[in-house]
């Protein structure tokens, strides 16, 4: 369980490491010999370095889960993900995202829309396969339904009701004495009813939880971890989105049961596990 | 002088013993306490007498009040009370297999027996899901993670109603927007179910969901099921929604009827009683007849004196439109005059229901059938 806590607290940069910092914290002998078959004496260090390697494999790859599959421009425009609001609306730390305004309507572009969604994708992806809490959350009424859905066919968390001041920050009085909090808050809609920034975001940041945004042409980016900037307001453009976050998050479980299996198969042999690439 | 209490009064005499090495009775020790400390200047720290109170302070009472029962004890509750509901059968020569908690109540009764007005005060055997308040559970796993996908809400229990109301009108209309595109829908709407039934109330809300909830929350609540109660519902909605109504018809539908009976004479009549205030009668009304009416046996002209006892006696007839049309011999006990004539009215009026049709008898519910309750 330490282990598997200090792994997740370790923020590391997706976009792959050397695999030598990801053991910086357990101890001289396992850095002497990151992979190798170590001494056969003790089966708890055995048993640790495989779980270690467990979740080092995927971070030497820059796209372990072949998320840019799951969308392309082309899909993004068809959702209408590149709608935004009126000049009028537009918030100031946004403009570098618009391509430009049509009949005084803002345009986000979508290269950048379709980076920035590969990374925040990814690293949802990276989160749910070492186990993390990710909790969905979004103000619209519109779309309540369908983020409680999404939420509870991924197996994860959503809140998309009124939020009580001190949820995060107050935890422990608030859910309980030994909550776990999220690892990761997804939301589709940065700001709350009165078109002003969620709570949320500046909770998340002040209690080091990362967080991934869709952002609009008025909502404030800068607070959030990794932010998408993309439509907030159609139909189609968050039915997508909610598609594509529980489709990372299903495939990265699956790996990572499919890798647990693996693992139990083959045994103490010591053997080179070699995980491979996903499909 | 200040008090020192009695509590510490052992402490005292010890301090005292090793600062002054008198051995003081206990009445008068507390006297002498103070008297030695005045004396004996240097030893007067160790014979500082303590005011101890026996409440401390800053102890959060409402917590103490909320107490967690461990999932264990409550365990062991239960086998305890099952066990001891054997050993009450067993005392009582009962069939242990078969005692049930009716049997347990009237044992209980007997064996400790309580002139107590207040029925919960009462020594009580039940068991311990009835006893002990429902309690949260802890609502995550070993792994830390939560159990509900609500949890994080604050509130899971309630809003995953909210989500399944919601869920539900959705499904209906989309229900009837298939139906309309195939044109087979059709605009009907029944308000059958809803007569005689009641929402919840907030607490029995809360109950159910053992959560706190606003005011707010519970008519927001209220609201999303009226919505769908004006939709076209099939039986699982309409089953979801029955869930959250409450029937208070009870008391109406109580009203039976006394069946037609057949005297020696073959004359068709109907008896039934009646009380107002501490006056007790009891009524034949026979079903043909000419308006004479008997009361303990003398004419009514001549037990009731003042027409308005009389007119309340012929209000039921006067109201159903059938003066002089029922014979009534009744009898009556306590009470004052008025009390007489109001029991004997409520009397008849119940026996002419089992002669009258059922719209009459609903006519008759709104005021002659409802025994009054003012003592005076």
């Amino acid at each position: 369980r330490p282990a598997q806590a200090a792994s997740l607290l370790r923020r590391s940069d997706p976009a792959g490491r050397a695999p030598g910092r990801g053991t910086a914290g357990r101890g001289p002998d396992a850095a002497a010999a990151p992979g190798s078959a170590a001494a056969p004496a003790v089966s708890e260090p055995e048993g640790d370095s495989l779980n270690d390697r467990i979740l080092r494999e995927p971070l030497k790859h820059s796209d372990f889960f072949n998320v840019k599959e799951l969308f392309s421009v082309r899909s993004l425009f068809d959702a209408r993900v590149h709608l935004g609001h009126k000049a009028g609306c537009r918030h100031r730390f946004m403009e570098p995202y618009i391509f430009g305004s049509r009949l005084d309507q803002d345009i986000i572009d979508l290269e950048q829309t379709a980076a920035h969604l590969q990374l925040a994708l990814n690293f949802t992806a990276h989160v749910a396969y070492r186990q993390g809490i990710i909790l969905f959350v979004g103000r619209n009424r519109q779309f309540s339904h369908l983020i409680e859905n999404t939420a509870r066919d991924c197996g994860e968390y959503a809140h998309t009701r009124y939020f009580k001041g001190g949820l995060l920050t107050n935890a422990p009085l608030l859910l309980g004495p030994m909550v776990r909090l999220p690892d990761l808050i997804i939301f589709l809609h940065t700001l709350n009813n009165v078109f002003e920034p969620h709570v949320a975001v500046r909770d998340a940041a002040k209690m080091n939880i990362p967080t991934v945004g869709v952002v609009d042409t008025n909502c404030n980016p800068t607070l959030i971890t990794y932010p998408v900037p993309g439509n907030d307001d159609s139909p189609p453009s968050i039915q997508l989105f909610c598609r594509l976050f529980r489709t990372t998050i299903n495939r990265a479980k699956e790996k990572r049961r499919q890798v647990e299996a693996l693992y139990r198969l083959q045994g103490r042999a010591g053997a080179r596990l070699d995980l491979g690439h996903s499909p | 002088m200040a008090a020192p209490c009695v509590f510490c009064g052992k402490a005292v005499s010890y301090r005292l013993f090793l600062g002054a090495r008198v051995s003081l009775a206990r009445e008068q020790g507390l006297w002498k306490a103070a008297a030695a400390e005045v004396q004996t200047g240097t030893a007067s720290q160790i014979l500082r007498l303590r005011h101890t109170t026996v409440v401390s302070t800053k102890k959060n009472i409402a917590a103490l009040r909320r107490e967690t029962y461990t999932l264990d004890f409550i365990k062991k509750q239960i086998e305890e009370f099952n066990i001891g509901k054997r050993h009450l059968a067993n005392m009582m020569g009962e069939d242990p297999e078969t005692f049930t908690q009716e049997d347990i109540d009237r044992a209980i009764a007997y064996l400790f027996p309580s002139g107590l007005f207040e029925k919960r005060a009462r020594p009580i055997m039940k068991h311990p899901e009835q006893i002990f308040p429902k309690q949260r559970a802890i609502q995550w796993g070993e792994d830390g993670r939560p159990f509900h996908f609500l949890f994080y809400t604050g509130k899971p229990s309630y809003y995953s109603l909210m989500h399944e109301a919601y869920g539900k009108i959705l499904d209906v209309e989309k229900h009837q927007n298939q139906l309309r595109a195939q044109g087979l829908f059709s605009e009907k709407t029944k308000t059958k179910d809803l007569i005689g039934s009641r929402w919840l109330i907030k607490e029995e809300l809360e109950e159910i969901l053992v959560e706190k909830l606003s005011d707010q929350d519970y008519a927001h609540f209220i609201r999303l099921l009226e919505r769908l109660l004006t939709l076209q519902r099939g039986g699982a909605e309409e089953e979801f929604v029955q869930r959250f109504r409450r029937s208070i018809t009870i008391q109406s539908k109580k009203q039976l009827i006394e069946p037609v009976r057949y005297d020696e004479q073959g004359m068709a009549f109907s008896r039934s009683e009646g009380r107002r205030k501490s006056a007790e009668a009891e009524a034949v009304v026979y079903a043909h007849g000419s308006g004479r009416v008997s009361v303990n046996g003398t004419h009514y002209l001549r037990y009731f004196p003042v027409t308005q006892d009389r007119e309340q006696l012929m209000f039921p007839f006067h109201f159903l439109d059938r003066l002089g049309k029922h014979d009534v011999a009744c009898t009556v006990s306590g009470g004052g005059r008025a009390a007489q004539a109001g029991a004997i009215r409520l009397a008849v009026a119940r026996a002419l229901c089992t002669f009258v049709t059922e719209e009459e008898v609903e006519w008759m519910r709104q005021g002659s059938l409802g025994q009054e309750f003012r003592q005076g």
